[in-house]
């Protein structure tokens, strides 16, 4: 095979009128690529097979089948699993604790990363050493983040009342006060997560072409006035896109509630992420059914974040 | 520490953020007069210290000893040093092999999804494939699937075939994922299709078009793939902590978390813990920034 083929090879590979010889080779290699193409794809579509598209498929049946006390799925019992979820109390109280988390953190998480982006932008020769600074917590883990911020936390020994109290303010129960734990998983969470939208929205301001800037200096525009009608506007697609990450990585939230705070006190700080850790694993329950179909509430409305992320960004392209 | 979010416009309605002033201290100047510039200086250096202070944190309260931790108001310097911390840590848990576990784990998953990545994007690119658009739309849908809503099954079908608390166990559903796919098929395409067919024609088999001629030209590619699925591998927790069960097993995330659950937690141990657990991913960020950010930015421009 090979052999033909190089005795055939000296042919300018642009040209559109092949030789008969390599003709033919082509023909039979053509022939091979398509079963070639199925062998490189096999791995990665058994992969997702087994661990994305069945569990998903088991995701949806164990939502509407009950459970025995070992977690296996038991008789069909329909919407059973649904309308117990969505009339339960419980359940509504982790809906707001969802949107309320999804907002302490991605609002003050973008808002603070344009600020900084915006600031830096101005200030050439600082930004590199900057840049570095806010990326470094992107090196902590869920975990490390948050047992770090629990000792900063501890009621007695930590720092942050430490330093509330140098102020001459009270003791806070960072992680025990019912209306103060969830900010306080969100301020850990902010911090985690701060690095990127920085990293994000840089990459976006040195996308944006200098001339732009130039000609808007030119018209005199400066400060604050260049950032709210050049570069803010500019940076619509990476504000956009921050927003919708930030949103989703908001409603996966797993270990830094699991850590902190065990999704108490008192359910304050139980989002749909650890409502589902809960209800499957927590306390022995092993309650897949309802797991499964608060599961399926979590998937709609990532899903409805992509969409809207993807719609969007398809027309962004179109656009330009 | 809250001092990270006091001067961010916090309280600001969850509105747009295009729409909101995000700089009030500049707002009343026009040009970037003295004192805005000063300003400017003073929010940049308040948010870095906000951002750097539970950083600077653990690694100096992984030196303190227990007078020092406990002392009130709070020690920022250590009085004393107490190295001793960072090797103690290895006798309350079996630090050693959980940071092994770690290594092969994110090692193995890196690993894994680089070799598979890179073959299902060169057939994506460059192999004749009938319903291609449909196939990759698949690839593309598991991209929107939240992990956390299939945590479930996958622990049920990884338990079911014997493997929890096993190395396999850790891994297997982490083999093979689509957002690498995606990535490097977009940075394939950008070779040109002439060479690829000159290449071809000159009896070039496939395997050898990619590491010979394909691979070493797509290296910056590579290395964002790989430091992005190495970091989100390494800093795993969900999964971890239901797969094992025993300390031997554990990965560094959960052991970490284990030191602060232990009767009489010392914070300097806790913290000395954190440091070691972070070494590894902190050299990532520093050195290889760039990489980092072209695999976690991907697809936020276009």
């Amino acid at each position: 095979m090979s052999t033909i083929a190089t005795t055939a090879s000296p042919e300018p590979p642009t040209s559109r009128v092949p030789t008969k010889g390599t003709d033919l080779v082509r023909t039979a290699r053509r022939r091979r690529e398509p079963f070639i193409a199925w062998i490189f794809l096999a791995p990665s579509l058994i992969g997702l097979g087994l661990f994305v598209f069945y569990p998903l498929v088991r995701s949806v049946y164990l939502s509407v089948h009950g459970n025995d006390i070992f977690g296996g799925a038991g008789a069909f019992v329909g919407g059973r699993n649904y309308t117990q979820m969505l009339s339960s109390p419980d359940f509504r109280n982790v809906l707001v604790n969802t949107l309320l988390f999804t907002l302490m953190t991605v609002v003050p998480g973008v808002l603070g990363a344009l600020t900084v982006v915006l600031l830096l932008e101005t200030r050439i020769r600082a930004t590199r050493a900057f840049r570095t600074a806010f990326a470094i917590p992107l090196a902590f883990s869920a975990a490390s983040a948050s047992v770090v911020f629990a000792v900063l936390y501890n009621p007695a020994i930590g720092v942050a009342n430490g330093i509330l109290g140098q102020l001459g303010i009270d003791r806070v129960g960072w992680l025990t006060d019912p209306s103060i734990a969830l900010i306080s998983v969100s301020i850990t969470t902010v911090w985690m997560q701060f690095g990127y939208g920085v990293l994000v929205l840089a990459a976006g301001v040195g996308g944006i072409s200098p001339e732009i800037f130039e000609a808007a200096r030119l018209d005199g525009a400066k400060g604050w006035r260049l950032a709210r009608s050049i570069t803010i506007p500019l940076l619509g697609p990476q504000l956009f896109f921050l927003v919708v990450v930030s949103t989703i990585q908001a409603l996966q939230s797993f270990g830094q509630i699991h850590i902190l705070t065990k999704g108490g006190p008192d359910g304050a700080t139980t989002t749909l992420v650890y409502s589902i850790y809960q209800q499957a694993f927590a306390f022995g329950s092993s309650n897949f059914g309802l797991a499964s179909a608060q599961a399926m509430v979590l998937m709609l409305i990532v899903l409805a974040c992509t969409a809207l992320q993807f719609g969007v960004l398809e027309r962004k392209v179109h656009y330009s | 520490m809250s001092s990270a979010l006091s001067e961010r416009p916090g309280s600001a309605p969850p509105e747009l953020p295009g729409s909101a002033p995000a700089e009030p201290p500049r707002s009343p100047a026009r040009r970037p007069g003295r004192l805005s510039g000063v300003a400017g200086w003073v929010v940049l250096v308040i948010a870095a210290v906000g951002v750097l202070f539970p950083v600077y944190y653990a690694v100096v309260g992984s030196v303190m000893g227990p007078g020092d931790l406990a002392s009130y108001p709070p020690a920022l310097f250590p009085h004393s040093l107490h190295l001793e911390n960072l090797r103690d840590v290895f006798t309350v848990i079996p630090l050693g092999r959980q940071y092994l576990n770690s290594v092969l784990q994110a090692g193995l998953i890196t690993l894994s999804q680089l070799v598979t990545s890179v073959l299902a994007a060169y057939a994506f690119a460059f192999l004749p494939l009938r319903w291609r658009a449909g196939i990759f739309g698949i690839f593309l849908a598991t991209l929107m699937v939240p992990w956390e809503s299939i945590i479930l099954p996958n622990y049920l079908l990884i338990s079911s075939w014997g493997l929890a608390n096993t190395l396999p166990g850790l891994v297997l559903p982490f083999l093979v994922n689509a957002f690498g796919v995606f990535l490097l098929r977009q940075s394939f395409l950008q070779f040109p299709r002439e060479l690829h067919d000159a290449a071809r024609v000159d009896g070039c088999g496939h395997l050898r078009f990619l590491w010979r001629i394909l691979l070493p030209l797509q290296k910056p590619a590579l290395a964002a793939v790989a430091v992005y699925v190495f970091l989100s591998a390494w800093n795993q927790y969900f999964w971890p902590l239901l797969i094992t069960s025993t300390p031997t097993m554990q990965t560094l995330q959960i052991g970490i978390t284990q030191l602060s659950n232990a009767e009489a937690a010392d914070p300097g141990l806790i913290l000395a813990g954190v440091v070691l657990s972070v070494l590894p991913t902190l050299a990532l960020v520093i050195f290889g920034q760039r990489f980092i950010v072209r695999g976690l930015i991907a697809g936020s421009s276009r």
